[in-house]
C-alpha cells in the first residue's frame, strides 16, 4: 500500500475537508470574478481583477501579456518543472447582460458562473489553497487567465502564452466550471467555418426561377449533408446557425450559415475542407452568385493517450475522491497544448445548471472534491508520477 | 424668485468628504484598528432578503474577516423573515438572532430601527456598521469606507454613506443628492431649521459606522425616522464635527414606489417635529395625526386608503438596565 501512487491518492482525499475551510474565500472570489463582464475579446476588467488578486497573495511575478492574458507564478523550491494551471476568462455573454450573481445555501446563480467564471475563480485561489494545506511545490506554477479563447477568439490567447512563454511548460491543467468528472486528455480535429451568399443587385430573378439566398443555403445544405460521415474515424457535422430574410415575400439577397466538423482524424477533417470548398465553387457557378467559405477556426486532433500516466492519475485521484471520471475529447485550450505536445488534462470543477443561459449556476457542495482533485493532480505531476 | 448662491462656506463638506478609495490600503487600516485596540461589529438587519444575503456574508467573511481582519464580528439582526434569510445567512458564518429574543423584557417592535437598537446591546464592537441587506453589487467598500474614517481620526463618531458624489461634468456642474424623499423632503426641512445639516449629502442612506459612545447614548425611532432622528441628535449634541461621509459609489438596490414614500415620509415628519419641539424651535405644536391617507383608483372609482403610522421610539440604550450592567456603566 505504501507505493507513492497510493499515498498521493490519500493525501488528495485528504485535502478536501481543508479546502472546505476555504469556502468563503473561492466563493467571494467566484462572485466577484462572475459580476464582472468578460466577453471575448472584452476581457480586460476581469483579467485586471485576476492580477490585482495575484498581488494580494504575494504571487513572486505577475504580469499581463501582449494578447491580454493574466500571469501569474508561483515560484517552486526548484523550479527546474513548470506545470500551467489555466482558465479561459471568457464567456459567452456580452456586457449589457446583468451580470449581478445571487447565493443561495446550495448555488451560485448568474450569467457565466460556471463557464467559466468558477474555472478562473479556482485558478486564482490556487495560491491561497497551497498555503492553507501547507503544500510546498519543487515545480514553478505559472497561473494564467487566458483570454480570447471562444468563438472568433479560437484560441488566440493560449497560443500567443505557449509561442511567448520565456520557459519550456512541462504540464498542464486546463480548468472548467464544469462538469465535475470531465476528464479531456485528447483534443477533436474540428473545422468551424461560415458560408456566406451575396446575390449580385442585377441578377436576372427570371432566369433561373430562384428565390434568393435561402434557396441557395438550402442547396449547400443539402450538398453538404450528402457527404458521407464515417462512424470511424467518427465525423460529425452540426449546422449552428443560419440568417437570411426579414420578411414573408421579399426575397433575401443575402444569408449565412454556420457550421462545425469534429473528427477524430486530421485526413478526414482535411478532405472535408476541400469537399466544401468544391461545393461553393460549385453553387457559385450555378447560381452565378458571390458565395464565400470562411473557416474561424481549425483544431488538429491528438493528444495523450487513456494509458499515459498523467491521464491514469487524474483517473485514480477522481475515483479516489468519488468522482466519476467522464473522459470526453475537447476543443477548447487544451488543444494549443497538444499542438505543442505538452502532455495536459482538462478537468472540471462541479456540476452546472442551465449552462449558457441567464439563469447559469453551479452546485457548490460539489467543488470541494473538485479543487481537491485538481490539486491532487497538481502535486502528483510535481512529484514526477506523471512523467512517461 | 431664486438666487443660486454657492457657498464659499464649505469646510466641512472639504474635510470630513471621504471618496472609499481613500481608504483602499487595508493593510494600513488593519494595522491602525490594531494599535488603537478597536472591535468592529458588522450588523444586517433583515427581513425577508434571501435573495442578497447570501452574497453579503460571503464576501464580507472572505474579504474582511478570513482575508483583511477587519471584523470581529458579523451579525444579522431579523425581524421575524418568513423565507430563508437566516437559514442562509447562518449557513455562511454568520451570527444570526431574531430581534424578538434579544432583551427580552423590552419586548418586540416590529421596524428596522428596533434592530438596529437591540444590536447596541447583543454587538460587542466598540465601533457598530449597519448595512442594509438589499445591496445588488455588495463590495468590501460598503464596510471598509465606513468605518475608516472613525479608525484614523478619533473625533470622527458618525460617518454617513452616500452614493453620488458632485463631480465635474461635461454639461458642467451636476446637481447631486440623494433619493426622491431627501431631495423633496429632509433637505429643505434640514435647510430651513439646521442648514448646517444640508451638507449631508444623503441624510437617508441605510449605511453607516458609528461609536458605541454615541448609539448607547442616542434615542432610536423603530421604523422610517430612524436615520433622520440620529442625524440631527448626533448633530444636536456632538455638533457637526462628530460627521464625516464617504462617497461609496454606485449602490443597486430595489426601488420604493411613491406610495412607500410617502408612508415614508410620513414617519420622518413625525420623528422630526418631536425633535423641533424639543429643541423649543416650534411652539405649541398640536397632537400630530397618526394616520396617513392615500387614494387608490380603480377605473373612475377612488378609495381613500389609511394606514396607522406611529414613530415609536426606543431610549438611548445607556437608560437599559440589562445594558449597564453587561457594559459595566
Amino acid at each position: 500500500m505504501a507505493n507513492p501512487l497510493n499515498q498521493q491518492l490519500l493525501k488528495a482525499v485528504s485535502y478536501k475537508d481543508k479546502i472546505k475551510e476555504m469556502r468563503e474565500i473561492l466563493l467571494a472570489n467566484l462572485v466577484m470574478i462572475s459580476e464582472i463582464p468578460a466577453p471575448t475579446f472584452g476581457e480586460e476588467r476581469r483579467v485586471q481583477f485576476i492580477l490585482d488578486r495575484f498581488t494580494e497573495s504575494d504571487l513572486d511575478d505577475m504580469s499581463r501579456d501582449e494578447s491580454g492574458n493574466a500571469i501569474g507564478l508561483i515560484r517552486g523550491t526548484e523550479g527546474e518543472k513548470t506545470i500551467l494551471l489555466a482558465a479561459h476568462v471568457d464567456t459567452v455573454f456580452d456586457d449589457t447582460v446583468d451580470h449581478s450573481v445571487r447565493i443561495t445555501s446550495s448555488q451560485i446563480v448568474g450569467p457565466g458562473v460556471a463557464d467559466n467564471s468558477l474555472g478562473c475563480a479556482v485558478m486564482l485561489t490556487v495560491p491561497n489553497v497551497l498555503k492553507h494545506i501547507g503544500l510546498k511545490l519543487k515545480s514553478d506554477v505559472i497561473l494564467v487567465g487566458v483570454t480570447k479563447g471562444l468563438g472568433r477568439g479560437d484560441l488566440t490567447g493560449i497560443r500567443f502564452f505557449l509561442d511567448n512563454f520565456n520557459k519550456p511548460i512541462d504540464h498542464g491543467i486546463m480548468i472548467e466550471g464544469a462538469e465535475l468528472g470531465r476528464l479531456s486528455f485528447s483534443s477533436l480535429g474540428m473545422l468551424r467555418g461560415e458560408i456566406t451568399c451575396k446575390i449580385p443587385d442585377e441578377y436576372d430573378w427570371t432566369e433561373f426561377n430562384s428565390s434568393g439566398a435561402i434557396n441557395l443555403l438550402n442547396e449547400i445544405i443539402s450538398l453538404m449533408q450528402a457527404i458521407p460521415m464515417p462512424t470511424k474515424p467518427k465525423t460529425t457535422i452540426t449546422f449552428g446557425a443560419v440568417h437570411a430574410g426579414k420578411s414573408y415575400n421579399k426575397i433575401p439577397t443575402s444569408g449565412s450559415l454556420r457550421f462545425e466538423i469534429r473528427s477524430e482524424s486530421a485526413e478526414m477533417i482535411e478532405s472535408l475542407n476541400h469537399q466544401l470548398e468544391e461545393i461553393v465553387d460549385e453553387v457559385s457557378s450555378k447560381f452565378q452568385t458571390e458565395v464565400n467559405l470562411e473557416i474561424v477556426s481549425r483544431r488538429t486532433p491528438g493528444g495523450i493517450g487513456f494509458s499515459h500516466p498523467l491521464t491514469k492519475i487524474a483517473r485514480r485521484t477522481m475515483e479516489s475522491l468519488g468522482v466519476n471520471p467522464i473522459i470526453s475529447p475537447s476543443v477548447g485550450e487544451l488543444s494549443a497544448l497538444i499542438d505543442k505536445k505538452i502532455p495536459g488534462v482538462t478537468m472540471g470543477i462541479t456540476h452546472a445548471i442551465s449552462l449558457h443561459t441567464n439563469e447559469e449556476g453551479v452546485k457548490l457542495e460539489p467543488i470541494f472534491a473538485g479543487v481537491a482533485q485538481l490539486i491532487g493532480v497538481l502535486e502528483a505531476i510535481d512529484g514526477g508520477l506523471c512523467d512517461e | 424668485m431664486e438666487d443660486f448662491v454657492m457657498s464659499k462656506k464649505k469646510s466641512w463638506l472639504d474635510t470630513n468628504t471621504y471618496h472609499h478609495s481613500d481608504f483602499w490600503d487595508l493593510l494600513k487600516l488593519i494595522k491602525a484598528k490594531e494599535e488603537k485596540g478597536l472591535k468592529i461589529s458588522l450588523c444586517i438587519p433583515t427581513l425577508n432578503e434571501e435573495k442578497t444575503i447570501g452574497k453579503e456574508i460571503v464576501i464580507f467573511k472572505s474579504e474582511l474577516m478570513k482575508r483583511y481582519p477587519l471584523l470581529d464580528e458579523i451579525a444579522v439582526i431579523d425581524s421575524g423573515s418568513s423565507d430563508k434569510t437566516l437559514e442562509i445567512a447562518a449557513s455562511y458564518g454568520a451570527d444570526t438572532y431574531l430581534s424578538k429574543d434579544i432583551l427580552p423584557s423590552q419586548g418586540f417592535k416590529p421596524g428596522k430601527g428596533e434592530n438596529l437598537w437591540k444590536a447596541i446591546y447583543q454587538l460587542t464592537g466598540d465601533i457598530i456598521v449597519y448595512v442594509d441587506a438589499d445591496i445588488k453589487n455588495i463590495h468590501p467598500r460598503f464596510v471598509y469606507g465606513l468605518v475608516a474614517p472613525l479608525i484614523y481620526d478619533e473625533k470622527i463618531k458618525y460617518v454617513k454613506a452616500f452614493y453620488d458624489r458632485p463631480l465635474a461634468f461635461s454639461q458642467g456642474i451636476r446637481p447631486s443628492g440623494g433619493g426622491r424623499v431627501t431631495e423633496i423632503l429632509i433637505r429643505p426641512l434640514f435647510a430651513m431649521f439646521y442648514p448646517e445639516l444640508a451638507s449631508i449629502i444623503q441624510p437617508l442612506s441605510g449605511e453607516y459606522a458609528v461609536r458605541r459612545e454615541v448609539l448607547q447614548d442616542i434615542p432610536f425611532p423603530i421604523g422610517y425616522g430612524v436615520e433622520t432622528s440620529h442625524i440631527l441628535d448626533v448633530y444636536r449634541k456632538w455638533g457637526m464635527s462628530a460627521f464625516a461621509q464617504t462617497d461609496l459609489d454606485q449602490r443597486i438596490h430595489r426601488n420604493q414606489s411613491t406610495i412607500a414614500l410617502g408612508k415614508m415620509s410620513f414617519g420622518i415628519l413625525q420623528s422630526f417635529f418631536k425633535r423641533l419641539e424639543m429643541d423649543g424651535s416650534i411652539d405649541q405644536l398640536p397632537e400630530l395625526n397618526k394616520i396617513y391617507k392615500h387614494f387608490q383608483a380603480q377605473e373612475s372609482k377612488y378609495t381613500l386608503v389609511e394606514h396607522k403610522i406611529q414613530e415609536e421610539e426606543r431610549p438611548p440604550m445607556s437608560t437599559i438596565q440589562e445594558y449597564r450592567e453587561k457594559y459595566s456603566l
